[in-house]
Order: structure tokens, then C-alpha cells, then sequence
């Protein structure tokens, strides 16, 4: 199937990208790894009639590290999977990013593009809320940064302004006593998450200090567990504690179901991929 | 219409294209390199792999006019001259084929997977070619074949 017929724009600068976004309005979209645009433009779910291919600004490219991670809006699944430096400070956001699609879908699609589309199904988004991460973004009125917390506002939609640009995102190192990871129930045909679970903790003398539980792919939107997390703050985040936290993940969020799983079977996956996750984050905090 | 210049197989050919044109098109409909296959609407197959700038991707899922200036390598360029790519090799020696729809997909992702994984173990291979789908073969001879290959391409680069 053919898209059908767009104005093409190639800028090389976000100044540039932004004033493209200005002149055409509703009419345009941005274009980053095309990895969920272009299947929707070759179904004509999309039909931009301006399509700004943001693939040439190199300043949107690549992770950097300093007193926190710094993580380029256009940078791929590719290349933060394979970032030596993101291993030992951040290794749940490679040991998810692996676990998207295929080789050739982790070649092209990009971070930004991710959170930008916010597909109900997406692995990086809850690994997002579990960071707490910070998302940066560029709009005519300059820049601004967005909690990953209130980032997600429905299915498919964003707190970001038509005229905005992600432009990177930011997260923290974890240091010793903190641990975080991702477990995945994927459909076997697009590897999507049918749940997805992330978590982060960390433990202080003995205790959870703080705790931080996201599900993807259950409900139409990225969601933090918020009773979970309190349920296992200040515990000793022993097995039993986990088990009895996990009996509230889930509960209180929209969870749909379809074909593939029905509703009660993605409530009863989201508390068994939240106990992994927990439990495997809870063994890295201990080291 | 935007004119595009690109490098196919060592060849380059300039072109105009409308933006809209998805590489895939570009390389079977204007160049006649009919070796890449659509095999889906949805990006979920892999029968249109190809190499773009020595990176595997879906032709189906990339605009031509991104593909300007850049270096596509498809299956028609594999083969050094008449001696076949080790990974043609061996999917022509353990069979790793049925109706061959699938096979240049099949044979440039793995190119790709087996240049970050030399020595890929059975299931290494498996979730490396999780983007290609088979409808003949039942994967275990494509997964021979690619074995072949990382184990010729091994003993070559020690020599
Ligand atoms: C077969 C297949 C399997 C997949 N499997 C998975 C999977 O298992 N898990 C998963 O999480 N994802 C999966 N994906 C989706 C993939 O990861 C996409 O690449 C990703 O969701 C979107 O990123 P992109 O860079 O390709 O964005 P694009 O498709 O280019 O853009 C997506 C949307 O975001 C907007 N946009 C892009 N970048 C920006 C920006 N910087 N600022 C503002 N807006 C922007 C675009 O205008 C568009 O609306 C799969 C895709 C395919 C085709
Ligand atoms: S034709 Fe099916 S993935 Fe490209
Ligand atoms: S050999 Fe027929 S689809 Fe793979």
C-alpha cells in the first residue's frame, strides 16, 4: 500500500523544524524512525499532506552521561541497546529497548518517536514512568520539560503542544542501593507488549525508600501503580512483601481487552509481570 | 517530485521521485531489482529487507527520498561476482528454503544479525530473525543455514 501524496521537508536544525511546524499546522507531521507513521500512512490511518523529516538534525542524536543521562530524541532503539555507558548506569532501559519488535524495527525507531506516539503498547513508555523520567521538548515558545508522570494524558495522546518538538529525554543514574527492571508478555507476531511491566526501588537500611511500578500494553495508557508502590514503601521488600504489593497492581486502572487477550487475563498478567519486574529490581538494589 | 541519487550495489542512479515512494518501490518498479519482495501491508514481514548504509532495514517502512546519498545494499549484491555470499551458500545447501518468497529478507537480516553476533547460538538466531516470517519452511532449515554461514564466515576470518 502507497501513502498518499505529502509535501517533503528535511530540516536540519529544531529552529528550522519548528517553524515548518508553525507554517503548516495541522497539515504536517513529524517524520523520526517512520517505524509507526509509515505503516499508518501506507493504511491512510494518517494522511499528512506535510511530512518534516526531522532524521538530518544531528543535534536530536545520541546519549550522553554526565551527573545524569541524557538521552537524544532521535537516538534508536539500536544504539541505546548496544550503549556501553548505559549498561552500568541505567541497564533497565537496554535490557527493554532488546525486547522491541525486531532487529530492523530497533534500527530505525527512536526514542522520541515512542513517547511522541505514545502507542498503548509501547515498552518505553512505562520504563519512562518507572525512571521518572524528564522529558525535554521544543516549541515556538522555547523549551520545556515535562514530567514522564504527567506526560501521558489518553490513548495515543500526549501532553505535547501540535507545534512541539521532543528533543530528548532525561533520566538518572542509578547508584548502589537502587535497582530497576522490565518484564514483557509480548504478542508473538509484532512482539508489542500485550503487559509490560517496569519497576524502580530503592532500598535504605533495610527498607524500600522509594518505589516506582508502571504497566504498558493492559490499558489504553501508560499507567503508575501508584497502590503498589505505597504498598511496598517503607516494607523490607522480602518476597511476601512483593506478593502482597503486586495484589494491588492493576486494580484500579482501565484495562481493555481485544483478540489477542481479554480483559481478565491482561488484569491477572499485569500482577504477574509486575511481581518479575519487582522481584528483579529488588535483587539489583541488592547488588 | 525530488531528485534522489543513490548507490545500489556498488552503482549509483539518480532519479526522480515522488516523496511519497517507499524504497521498496523504488527499487523494484524504477531500478527492476525485483530480488527485494513485499510480503505484508504492515511492517511485521521482512520479505523487503534490505541494507541501508551497511544497516539492515524494511524498504517497505522507509521512504526513498531518506535512501538520498545513501548506500543500499540489496540481495541482487550479495554475492562476490559468481561465488555466492556464505549466507547464500547456505540456505542453497541445507535447504533453507521452500517457495524462496521469504529468502532475501531472510538472508540480508541475518547478514546484519551475524555482523553483531559472529557465533550466534540456535536461539540467538531465532530472535535475531524475529522480523522475518516463513509461511513454507518451519524455520529449523533457515536456522541451519544461517549456522552454516556464521560457521564458514568464522573459518574464513581466522585464516
Ligand atoms: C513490526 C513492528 C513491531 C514493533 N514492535 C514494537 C514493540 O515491541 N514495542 C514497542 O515499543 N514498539 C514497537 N514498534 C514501534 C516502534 O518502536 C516505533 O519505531 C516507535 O513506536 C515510534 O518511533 P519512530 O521513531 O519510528 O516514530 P515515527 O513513526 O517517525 O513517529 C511516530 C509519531 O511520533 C511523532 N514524532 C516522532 N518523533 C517526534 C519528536 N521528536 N517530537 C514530536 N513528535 C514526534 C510523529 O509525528 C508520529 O506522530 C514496532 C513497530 C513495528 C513496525
Ligand atoms: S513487506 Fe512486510 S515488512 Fe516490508
Ligand atoms: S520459503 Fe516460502 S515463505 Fe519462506
Amino acid at each position: 500500500m502507497i501513502p498518499s501524496a505529502f509535501a517533503y521537508f528535511a530540516p536540519t536544525s529544531v529552529a528550522e523544524a519548528i517553524s515548518l511546524l508553525e507554517q503548516y499546522g495541522d497539515e504536517a507531521k513529524i517524520l523520526a524512525g517512520g517505524h509507526s507513521l509509515i505503516p499508518a500512512m501506507k493504511l491512510r490511518l494518517a494522511a499528512p499532506s506535510v511530512l518534516i523529516d526531522i532524521t538530518k538534525i544531528a543535534e536530536l542524536r545520541g546519549v550522553v552521561i554526565n551527573g545524569s543521562i541524557n538521552i537524544g530524541a532521535l537516538t534508536t532503539w539500536h544504539t541505546i541497546e548496544y550503549h556501553d555507558g548505559l549498561k552500568g548506569v541505567c541497564g533497565v532501559l537496554p535490557e527493554a529497548v532488546a525486547q522491541i519488535g525486531d532487529i530492523q524495527v530497533r534500527n530505525r525507531g527512536t526514542l522520541g518517536g515512542a513517547l511522541a506516539h505514545a502507542d498503548p503498547s509501547a515498552d518505553a513508555t512505562a520504563v519512562v514512568l518507572a525512571l521518572d523520567a524528564q522529558i525535554r521538548t521544543h516549541g515556538p515558545g522555547g523549551e520545556r520539560t515535562i514530567a514522564a508522570s504527567d506526560f501521558f494524558t489518553d490513548m495515543l495522546s500526549t501532553a505535547l503542544e501540535p507545534n512541539e518538538l521532543i528533543t530528548a529525554v532525561i533520566c538518572n543514574k542509578l547508584g548502589a542501593g537502587e535497582g530497576a527492571a522490565y518484564a514483557k508478555f509480548p504478542h508473538p507476531a509484532s512482539r508489542y507488549a500485550i503487559v509490560g511491566a517496569a519497576a524502580y526501588v530503592k532500598l535504605s537500611g533495610g527498607k524500600v525508600s522509594a518505589c516506582r511500578v508502571a504497566i504498558t500494553g493492559a490499558g489504553p495508557v501508560p499507567t503508575r501503580q501508584a497502590e503498589t508502590e505505597q504498598a511496598l514503601l517503607n516494607s523490607d521488600g522480602s518476597d511476601e512483601a512483593v506478593a502482597k504489593a503486586t495484589e494491588e497492581s492493576g486494580t484500579t486502572m482501565d484495562v481493555l481487552g481485544d483478540i489477542h487477550a481479554s480483559e481478565d487475563y491482561r488484569r491477572a498478567m499485569v500482577k504477574v509481570y509486575t511481581k518479575r519486574a519487582l522481584t528483579t529490581a529488588l535483587a539489583r538494589a541488592r547488588g | 517530485m525530488t531528485t534522489i541519487s543513490v548507490t545500489v550495489n556498488g552503482k549509483q542512479y539518480t532519479r526522480d521521485v515522488e516523496p511519497r515512494m517507499l524504497l521498496v518501490h523504488f527499487l523494484r518498479e524504477q531500478l527492476n531489482l525485483t530480488g527485494t519482495h513485499i510480503g505484508c501491508d504492515t511492517s511485521q514481514c521482512g520479505a523487503c529487507v534490505v541494507h541501508l548504509n551497511g544497516v539492515s532495514v524494511k524498504s517497505c517502512t522507509t521512504l526513498a527520498v531518506q535512501a538520498d546519498g545513501a548506500t543500499v545494499t540489496t540481495i541482487e549484491g550479495l554475492a562476490n561476482g559468481a561465488t555466492l555470499h556464505p549466507l547464500q551458500e547456505g540456505f542453497w545447501e541445507k535447504h533453507g528454503l521452500q517457495c524462496g518468497y521469504c529468502t532475501p529478507g531472510m538472508i540480508m537480516a541475518a547478514a546484519d544479525l551475524l555482523k553483531h553476533n559472529p557465533n550466534p547460538s540456535d536461539a540467538e538466531i531465532r530472535h535475531g530473525l524475529e522480523g522475518n516470517l516463513c509461511r513454507c519452511t518451519g524455520y529449523e532449515n533457515i536456522v541451519k543455514a544461517v549456522r552454516y554461514a556464521a560457521d564458514k564466515m568464522s573459518v574464513t576470518t581466522a585464516d
